[in-house]
């Protein structure tokens, strides 16, 4: 044995990486003329994005253990409208309504958490119910699409730049163009690396990766499985709502359609990512290029100008497919060398 | 408490809904010994092992765990695991998805001084476990990157780690060929040498005199004995676990056996073998003849029946039937080539529950017309009333649901079943479990009855007795091997001398 040995696991995340950057660099070279080589570019579809990141982190950490949690997008749509009509209608301050969002997260994903570890219900069944409940609680908010302009301190957040210091350039105006991020950008790559660490570092994250590995064994290996759902579940409508914050930075209004599918594109971030929907195999770091993958391939398509927006959900497709032919060969051929 | 002594359970009583699993049974286990816990399939074995792992609960007894005062009642694996009773089952309980290192040390890592986990420590502390029990392997890869046997070893080593008194081994071996055996008993030794009680379940007779001190036997929840290796050879052994006392049998002889030339010839498998399960083998079969598998449950009577009619794919060798050789892929081929088989779990592979009598005994018919060619309702109810009256099912009416039934009707139904489909060659695993002796009888004379028609048939029974009186010839299989064939002199004695095999005459 020469060295130490790359298990598919590993492969499947530096294809995604690979991948990754063979697209963004294709896009570069077909669409130079329309300024897809600009640093503003990229850093746009992590500012697109950023609330996807932080929803497909939490994501990922139910994924492992074998779960799926289809009531992210309705939770976010429920955010931003509470976040919306709590500035614009009830005249609530900014950070006590973030936290607020904060505070709902956590006690829905403890409800679904409960539901899904002690009561031991599939968790599409009982995040489906959740994924009506918050959009039907979307409506009963308002049905109206509400604006956030009146609040002045999240117009400012929202507003706020992060200028980068290099990557700059002069349009064709002659002005020029410093790149910058906005701070949802910044929140979601704390999130990001928190996750990341956790599922590393701490018992917690390594209990996710153990009760998807083999449930069973999990409990006679002396961990508290259901716990360890309860957790993770609070920790995806956890992540979700500052996944919201995010989404409400970006949109700065609350609507009942909003964020509609978005918990598909977290999932097949995820997918993309390398997690497996089986439990037990997956990192954050994967997710995070599966989300660049979705958001280069919708920048991509908008970039060409002529393309139906449509176009980027046949591509998602196709790579899903992609990922998931690849994931299952490897696992064949894992099996057939035993 | 003895000094010696790691493990006392005195009394073990317990009760399932109407049976009694475990009925004031006695075990003794001291340090640095392999025990071996024997006894036939629902002889206790396991309902032992769980009330000592606090998976199930015990009525009434005591257990005493050396270094614990008062007496021990365990409410979970985790709380056994504390009181250093540490279990290994066949199924490798790990995560295949965690780094080896992880796997022995889940649930309680070395952590940094931030709480994290000290990754660094956590490595080469698995490096030296590893080292201590001769094993040198990459501890960061994956577990399922390595074999059965060594995840077999990982689980144990992870179970020694933690500082366990009593290792229990529950059918460890299952799984794991010659080689990887060898290397498991080299790994008991080591532990026993350490002082580390092992209690070793297995049906392998051959492991069991390889590597055991003790051996306690149990049959039908009651304590038989428990006797030093020396001291109970193997026949012994087999008598003490099926319940007959060898000496005391008196010889019965069959009849004449009589003689089939090739052109009777219905089965004739060459080398046929199922991986994991069973070894090559050779079986002919005539017409008329009734032929028996016997040996000890889990020695592969099932499966070598299974081979035959598909269900579990040979991986080697031929089978002819009737002369020409037969590819059978799945059992609808089996029936098409005239095979039935009656299997031993009526439960799961037998009786749809919800389904009525008719429905049953039609079943294996209809599948083998195919699903468009309906059976006309006529002759459905005819086919049904056939088997109901000749039988002697006791069913309110043929529209019944068969779960109503009691579990003798049930396998007659399924005996129905296949009656039905007329055909050549019948395979019946187990056809008189758990039935009244009054139907036994019925089925056994069935069995003749269908041999003198001149049908082909594999019985398997765990009573030698039955097979006895219905046999022409028995094949003795002992860990999925066919290891004999007695044909001549078939005698309780000549079966059971076979069963237990080598090292059987003293």
């Amino acid at each position: 044995m020469k060295g130490k040995k790359i298990n598919s696991n590993t492969l499947l995340l530096l294809i995604t990486i690979a991948l990754f950057f063979v697209m963004y660099i294709a896009g570069c070279v077909v669409y130079a003329n329309k300024g897809f080589t600009h640093l503003q570019t990229f850093l746009n579809v992590l500012i697109n994005n950023a609330g996807l990141l932080c929803v497909a982190c939490g994501m990922t950490c139910v994924m492992l253990t074998g779960g799926i949690d289809i009531s992210v997008g309705s939770l976010i749509a429920m955010d931003c409208m509470f976040l919306a009509v709590g500035m614009e209608r009830w005249g609530m301050s900014a950070p006590l309504l973030c936290l607020l969002v904060l505070v709902i997260g956590l006690v829905f994903g403890a409800v679904q958490g409960f539901c899904i570890g002690y009561l031991e219900i599939q968790p599409f069944i009982v995040t489906m119910a959740g994924m009506f409940f918050a959009r039907g609680m979307t409506a009963v908010i308002s049905t109206d699409q509400v604006s956030i302009s009146s609040n002045q301190f999240f117009v400012n957040l929202a507003n706020m730049k992060f200028q980068i210091p290099f990557g700059a350039y002069t349009n064709s105006k002659g002005v020029l163009q410093i790149p910058f991020v906005r701070i949802t950008v910044l929140i979601a790559l704390v999130v990001l690396v928190v996750v990341f660490l956790m599922l590393r570092y701490t018992k917690f994250g390594r209990s996710l990766y153990a009760v998807g590995g083999n449930e069973q064994s999990a409990t006679m290996m002396g961990l508290d499985v259901k716990r360890t759902k309860l957790k993770a579940y609070m920790l995806s409508s956890f992540l979700c709502s500052i996944g919201g914050i995010c989404y409400c930075l970006n949109t700065m209004s609350g609507s009942v359609q909003q964020a509609l599918g978005l918990e598909m594109d977290a999932i097949s971030s995820a997918v993309i990512g390398g997690t497996l929907l089986t439990g037990g195999v997956g990192n954050v770091i994967g997710s995070f290029f599966g989300v660049l993958i979705n958001g280069t391939i919708s920048t991509l398509v908008k970039t060409n100008g002529k393309l139906l927006s449509s176009w980027s959900n046949i591509a998602v497709a196709a790579l899903l497919c992609f990922f998931i032919v690849l994931q299952s060969i490897f696992a064949k051929i894992k099996e057939s060398k035993k | 408490m003895d000094n010696n002594v790691v493990l006392t359970m005195r009394g073990i009583t317990m009760t399932f809904p109407g049976v009694k699993a475990l009925d004031g049974v006695d075990f003794t286990l001291r340090k640095g010994e392999i025990h071996a816990l024997m006894g036939e399939n629902g002889a206790g074995k396991s309902t032992l092992i769980k009330c000592l792992t606090g998976i199930n609960a015990f009525e009434a007894g005591e257990i005493h765990v050396d270094g614990i005062n008062g007496p021990v009642v365990n409410h979970s694996t985790l709380d056994a695991q504390k009181k250093g009773i540490s279990t290994v089952y066949q199924e490798v309980n790990l995560c295949p998805n965690l780094s080896v290192a992880e796997n022995l040390f889940i649930g309680r890592e070395p952590k940094t001084k931030l709480g994290t986990i000290d990754w660094k420590a956590m490595v080469k502390r698995s490096e030296q476990i590893m080292k201590d029990l001769d094993m040198n392997i990459d501890v960061t890869q994956n577990l399922e990157e390595y074999s059965l046997a060594l995840q077999q070893m990982i689980a144990i080593a992870r179970a020694v780690d933690m500082d366990c008194k009593v290792l229990i081994l529950d059918e460890p071996t299952s799984s794991l060929d010659d080689h990887e055996v060898e290397k498991l008993f080299k790994l008991m030794n080591q532990l026993k040498d350490k002082g580390v009680g092992i209690i070793f379940v297995t049906h392998f007779l051959e492991q069991v005199y390889a590597v055991c001190d003790r051996i306690t036997v149990l049959r039908n929840g009651q304590l038989v004995g428990e006797y030093p290796i020396a001291d109970l050879p193997r026949v012994k052994l087999v008598a003490a676990m099926m319940g007959k006392d060898f000496d005391d049998l008196a010889a019965i002889k069959s009849e004449e056996s009589p003689t089939f030339t090739d052109a009777d010839l219905l089965i004739d498998a060459k080398g046929l073998s199922h991986k994991g399960t069973i070894k090559p083998f050779d079986l002919q079969i005539h017409k008329g003849e009734v032929v028996g598998l016997t040996g000890l449950l889990g020695s592969g009577r099932s499966e070598l029946a299974r081979v035959i009619y598909g269900a579990d794919k040979n991986q080697t060798g031929t089978l002819k039937v009737k002369g020409t050789e037969a590819k059978i892929g799945a059992p609808i081929d089996a029936m098409n080539l005239g095979m039935g088989l009656l299997p031993d779990d009526r439960k799961a592979e037998g009786i749809i529950g919800d389904l009525s009598v008719r429905e049953n005994i039609i079943l294996a018919l209809q599948a083998k017309r195919g699903i468009f060619k309906l059976l006309p309702m006529k002759e459905q109810i005819e086919l049904a009333d056939k088997y109901i009256e000749m039988l002697q099912i006791k069913t309110a009416s043929r529209e019944t649901l068969i779960k109503q039934l009691s579990g003798g009707n049930q396998q007659k139904v399924i005996l129905a079943r296949w009656l039905a489909t007329d055909p050549d060659f019948l395979i019946l695993d187990e056809p008189t479990r758990g039935i009244d002796v009054g139907t036994k009888t019925e089925i056994q004379k069935l069995v003749l009855k269908l041999a003198k028609e001149g049908k082909g048939l594999i019985f398997i029974s765990s009573e030698i007795e039955e097979m006895l009186r219905t046999c022409t010839k028995m094949a003795v299989l002992r860990d999925g091997q066919k290891v004999g064939e007695i044909t001549e002199s078939l005698t309780q004695e000549t079966v059971m001398k076979a069963i237990a095999g080598g090292g059987a005459n003293e």
